[in-house]
């Protein structure tokens, strides 16, 4: 291999991730002009997992109730947080997601509209106010369009297809990133000044998932073998109504907008049991308390025929539910043989969103390397123990468009060359190969079944000592036998090869969300611990750093962020800001449920 | 209910290949790509495809299903009981291996369209009624399956004379959107070649999205092409425009209809 004949790009800003966060970074930093920018995908422009986000974008414009505010956002953000998150991150979030909402709109997205001409809001669960922005339920990819159209309009260079392996380092600092197209397997090196992280999740560890195949934490994985820190990796959402039957679809997204629209769940019973477990908020409770009072309704032998609860809204009416559901409408129809407008269906919890992830700046995104940059589910800080319904397409607005300003502020203050280690290049391009020389080695889609398997199995929804435990000796085990895995055919197009790198990501994090949840002894949030039942005050103060070490993963315990008093005050008061009982019953507005 | 399906799937690429014959064990509700994720993970773990989602919702597993553009995450097997279910790729662009085909054309094509320019900042005022008609557009996955069935691009490879259906619904898009002041009514007639679909609605057909193509943008696009080139009435003003144009040199470019 020679390196200069090699396929080389470089660039100021470097985006990894097309998803709607890297797509608002690359617009951002392409905005100023004066700086070159590229951005690279694993799959087709467009198709990032983005596309699946349904039920809109958490901002507190306030166009159907009036008395939202910022506060609210944040007393809700932080609430759904169970007081893990970086108070910080939230606050800058909460204030700056209507502007960016509105920014969409001027790019092109339209949204469903208010008897007044406005964006139409929707309620959400555990938002105190009617705050989602939405297009009927296809919310995400709106957004995604919206801002793929934005960038191949501006001065971007778009890569496609592309699957990267490792990140290079100049010293201490980031020095580009290196891979192969997936095309026809040739080799491509990236040199960066500055690179902004935006590869999303890892939902697809989980066997029963929502997430779409690319969801395996490639960015995460590589950042943290460079030094990255990772934050709160045992907080994974379980999201409440996945759908059921047939088994052929079984963990596909039934959008929290159906209970949004005034869909009830009942168990087979015919018993509205989120009376019981929330009797405030019922079915618009937050993702993870309806999530595990699913489980419990199943465990206690009130679920349906295979395992779920029921969810009704077909007395909205056929048209409502064409108009606000059409997605959820013929999903159902098509792949379950479920009219919706006329019978309930059944749902049950499926994986749906890393709430860890790299420990990002709340307000510039920088990570602890010099040079990256981390925002949307790759990101950590926003979301705590729990992330609210619609809070993520808000993120990767918010955080997309400070990570743009903040890869151009230090890519513009770095004035030498960037050095790549041309061993480093050499090695990798062997490692990558490697799996070729092996081609009767382990199967890496029967590792990633093993993997699934034993997440879902050890460490889902409820957990426990010897639960993790048994769970972490198999993954390592699965480590190590991954370590031979093989790849048949050449270079040309090969989703077995490509999955061995897929693979070993998700074997790292899939360890590290176990190490987090056996140091996590309590129950917050997404986070459940049969053996350690109750949330307790003490553990609330510490977020969990993971950080590679010559030994492994060494797990710092660190101070969560405390609030200032303002702050505070918002957080402590008995109802939301806005809530507040007004003598006038006339006055009153509130989210509908 | 059999107890397994048979699948016929093409391997090669571009220059050569041929169908071969898997047997993949039935699931209630499985659908085509399952099945295909089947063959990946049991018998050949080269075996090309693009997917994402497997919720149709991303547009990336776009194949021909026994001659019938389709997603393969949208397509039940059960519907092809006792068949043989023959899988083969989009035959309209070149084939980079197996169920890949190579798409960017679409990606050159999209880059072409004047973006979105709205007259005035948001927050826009518009009501339900006036979305209504573009928000139709927007449910657009990209999937390419209507480019894909297009006879002018698929039979008479008129690649550089047409833009395909897809972007005609992009084009609608910003075009019918209340607030955008571009006139991309020159690029629909040009280098769109909007005149070059005959509006025999195979793309409609074949629509997952089931976006009323032909009817709702087609139609309505080729009308504005018309009314601004071919109006009998407005062609006489053109030319004396023109004339007129000749001797001041001032721009007489028509105000979008």
């Amino acid at each position: 291999m020679n390196i200069e004949t090699m396929e080389t790009h470089s660039f100021d800003i470097l985006v990894l991730g097309s998803g709607g966060a890297g797509l608002r970074a690359a617009v951002e930093a392409a905005s100023g002009g004066g700086m070159s920018v590229g951005i690279i995908g694993k799959s087709l422009l467009g198709k990032a997992h983005t596309v699946m986000a349904e039920g809109g974008a958490a901002a507190s414009i306030g166009n159907v109730d009036g008395h939202d505010s910022w506060q609210t956002h944040f007393y809700d953000t932080m609430k759904s947080g169970h007081y893990i998150n970086n108070f910080r991150t939230v606050e800058v979030f909460a204030k700056e997601a209507p502007a960016r909402v509105l920014e969409l709109e001027q790019w092109g997205a339209v949204f469903d509209r208010t008897p007044e001409g406005m964006i139409m809001q929707r309620a959400f669960g555990g938002h105190s106010f009617r705050r989602l922005a939405h297009i009927g339920d296809r919310t995400g990819m709106e957004l995604l369009r919206t801002l793929q159209y934005r960038a191949i309009s501006m001065n971007i260079e778009i890569f496609q297809e592309v699957t990267i392996t490792r990140l290079l380092m100049d010293g201490s600092r980031i020095a580009g990133v290196f891979g192969y197209h997936r095309s026809d397997g040739h080799f491509v090196l990236f040199k960066t000044k500055a690179l902004v992280l935006a590869t999303g999740g890892w939902g697809k560890v989980f066997k029963v998932t929502s997430n779409s195949w690319e969801s395996t934490g490639d960015g995460a994985a590589m950042a943290y073998r460079q030094g990255a820190e990772l934050q709160d990796m045992e907080m994974v959402q379980f999201h409440p109504t996945g759908m059921v039957w047939p088994p052929g679809v079984a963990g596909l997204l039934v959008t929290e907008g159906v209970r949004g629209e005034g869909g009830i769940l009942y168990n087979s019973e015919k018993d509205r049991f989120m009376l019981r477990y929330d009797p405030e908020r019922q079915e618009l409770s937050t993702r993870d308390v309806v999530a595990r009072s699913i489980f419990r309704e199943v465990q206690e032998g009130r679920g349906t025929p295979h395992g779920g609860a029921w969810l009704d809204i077909s007395n909205k009416g056929a048209d409502f539910i064409k108009k606000k559901l059409p997605g959820m409408y013929e999903q159902l129809l098509t792949l379950g043989d479920i009219d919706i407008t006329k019978s309930p269906f059944e749902v049950a919890p499926t994986c749906h969103y890393t709430m860890g992830g790299v420990k990002a700046h709340a307000e510039t995104c920088a990570t602890n390397i010099p040079g990256l940059f981390a925002a949307g589910e790759v990101a950590c800080g926003l979301h705590g123990a729990n992330r609210l319904g619609g809070n993520s397409l808000a993120d990767i607005l918010v955080f997309g468009r400070r990570a743009g300003i903040a890869a151009r502020d230090y890519a513009g203050s770095r004035t030498d060359d960037v050095a790549v280690s041309e061993k480093e290049i050499e090695a990798e391009a062997e490692r990558i190969l490697k799996p070729f020389s092996r081609p009767d080695g382990e199967n890496p889609y029967a590792i990633h079944a093993e993997l699934q398997e034993t997440m879902s199995k050890h460490v889902g929804i409820v957990r426990d000592q010897k639960l993790l435990e048994d769970g972490l000796e198999q993954i390592l085990k699965l480590q190590e036998r991954a370590k031979n895995m093989g790849a048949k055919g050449g270079r040309t197009y090969n989703p077995g090869w490509h999955a061995v790198f897929d693979v070993e990501n998700m074997l790292l994090l899939s360890e590290l969300i176990i190490r987090g949840a056996l140091e996590r002894k309590e129950s917050r949030g997404g986070h459940w611990r049969s053996d350690y039942p109750e949330e307790l005050e003490e553990m609330g103060q510490w977020n969990f750093v993971h950080e590679i070490s010559p030994n492994g993963d060494r797990i710092k315990k660190e101070r969560v962020p405390v609030m200032p008093p303002a702050l505070q005050e918002i957080c402590s008061r008995p109802v939301a800001p806005g809530k507040e009982p007004s003598p006038n019953v006339d006055q009153r507005k509130g989210a509908s449920s | 209910m059999s107890d397994q399906y048979v699948l016929s799937i093409f391997r090669g690429d571009q220059n050569e290949g041929e169908e071969k014959t898997y047997q993949v064990p039935a699931i209630p509700g499985m659908v085509v790509l399952d099945a295909v994720h089947y063959v990946q993970a049991h018998d050949a773990p080269d075996l090309g495809v693009r997917w994402n989602c497997k919720a149709a919702h991303c547009g990336s597993c776009s194949a021909e299903i026994n001659g019938m553009p389709k997603l393969m995450c949208k397509t039940r097997l059960d519907d092809y009981q006792g068949q043989v279910v023959h899988i083969q790729p989009m035959r309209t662009f070149p084939i980079v291996k197996d169920l890949v085909a190579d798409v960017s054309w679409n990606y050159e094509v999209a880059k072409k369209i004047e973006a979105f320019a709205p007259v005035n900042a948001a927050p826009f005022r518009m009501q339900q009624w006036d979305v209504d008609r573009v928000q139709e557009f927007h449910h657009c996955i990209e999937c390419f399956l209507c480019q894909d069935v297009c006879h002018v691009l698929r039979e008479h490879d008129a690649q550089d004379q047409y833009f395909g259906p897809r972007f005609m619904v992009k084009m609608a898009e910003f075009e019918m959107h209340p607030v955008d002041g571009a006139d991309r009514v020159p690029q629909l007639k040009n280098e769109g070649g909007i005149g070059m679909c005959n509006v025999t609605k195979c793309c409609t057909e074949v629509c997952p999205q089931h976006i009323h193509i032909t009817d709702n943008a087609i139609i309505p696009l080729k009308e504005r092409v018309a009314d601004r080139y071919y109006d009998p009435i407005r062609k006489f003003f053109r030319r004396l425009n023109k004339n007129k144009k000749e001797e001041s040199s001032s721009s007489t470019v028509p105000s979008k209809v």
